[in-house]
C-alpha cells in the first residue's frame, strides 16, 4: 500500500523537474528528502516486484528443479539490481 | 520417471472474451513489464551516480525511438497496474464483487490508464517544447 504514495511521489517529482539534464536531476536527488524517499521507493518497489514475479514463475514453471533454480536466480537478480539502485542513490546523496 | 504431456481441456478457444479475465492477465503482464522497467530504472540511477558522461549516454538511449516506445509502454503499464491494483485493494476489503461494480471499475481502470497515459505524454511533450 505504501507503494501508491511513494511511486506517485517519485514520478511526479521527476515530471515536475524543469529539465532532465544531469545537473538538475543530480541536485534534486541529492536533497535529503529526495534521496530518502527514493531509497524507500526503490526498496518497496523491488520487494513488491519480487513477490509478483515469484508468483508468475511458480505458476508457469512446472519442473521442480528448474523452478527452484529460477526462483533462486530471481532473488539474486532482485537483490543485485535493487541493491545497486539504492547504492547509486546513496552515492549521489552523500556526494562522490 | 518420464513426464508425459497431459492433455489440457480447451479454455482459450471456447470461453467468451470477458473484461474481467482480460484485465486479470493484463495486470500480470503489466506487472512483468514493470519489473523489466525496474532494470531500466536501475540503469538510469547508476548512470546518474556514474557522472555526466554515463548519464548523457543513458538519456540518449532513452530518447531513441525504441527507448521512447519503451517509456510509453512502461507509462501505460504503470498507470494500469496502479489503477487495477487499487481495484484489487477494494476487493481485499470486501467491496465491489458484484457484476456491475466489477465491470464498471474494470473499464475505469483500462480507460483511465489510457487517458492518463495520454495526459502524461502531453505533459512531457509540453515540457520538452518550452
Amino acid at each position: 500500500m505504501a507503494l501508491i504514495p511513494l511511486t506517485l511521489w517519485f514520478f511526479f517529482s521527476l515530471l515536475a523537474l524543469p529539465a532532465l539534464d544531469y545537473e538538475t536531476v543530480r541536485t534534486w536527488l541529492a536533497l535529503p528528502i529526495s534521496s530518502f524517499l527514493a531509497v524507500l521507493s526503490v526498496a518497496v518497489l523491488t520487494y513488491h516486484s519480487y513477490l509478483g514475479t515469484t508468483v508468475v514463475i511458480e505458476d508457469y514453471v512446472h519442473a521442480a528443479g528448474l523452478k527452484v533454480l529460477s526462483l533462486m536466480l530471481l532473488r539474486f537478480l532482485y537483490v543485485l539490481f535493487g541493491g545497486a539502485s539504492i547504492f547509486a542513490i546513496l552515492r549521489v546523496a552523500f556526494g562522490s | 520417471m518420464p513426464v508425459r504431456a497431459r492433455p489440457l481441456s480447451p479454455h482459450l478457444q471456447v470461453y467468451r472474451w470477458q473484461i474481467g479475465s482480460t484485465l486479470s492477465i493484463l495486470h500480470r503482464a503489466t506487472g512483468v513489464a514493470l519489473a523489466l522497467g525496474l532494470v531500466a530504472l536501475s540503469y538510469w540511477l547508476i548512470s546518474l551516480a556514474g557522472g555526466d558522461e554515463t548519464y548523457g549516454a543513458a538519456m540518449r538511449v532513452f530518447s531513441s525511438p525504441v527507448g521512447l516506445l519503451f517509456l510509453l509502454g512502461w507509462t501505460f503499464s504503470f498507470l494500469f497496474h496502479l489503477l487495477n491494483g487499487v481495484r484489487h485493494l477494494f476487493w481485499d476489503a470486501g467491496y465491489g464483487f458484484e457484476r456491475t461494480p466489477r465491470q464498471v471499475s474494470g473499464w475505469f481502470a483500462v480507460l483511465g490508464a489510457l487517458g492518463l497515459t495520454v495526459c502524461v505524454c502531453l505533459a512531457v511533450w509540453h515540457g520538452v517544447r518550452t
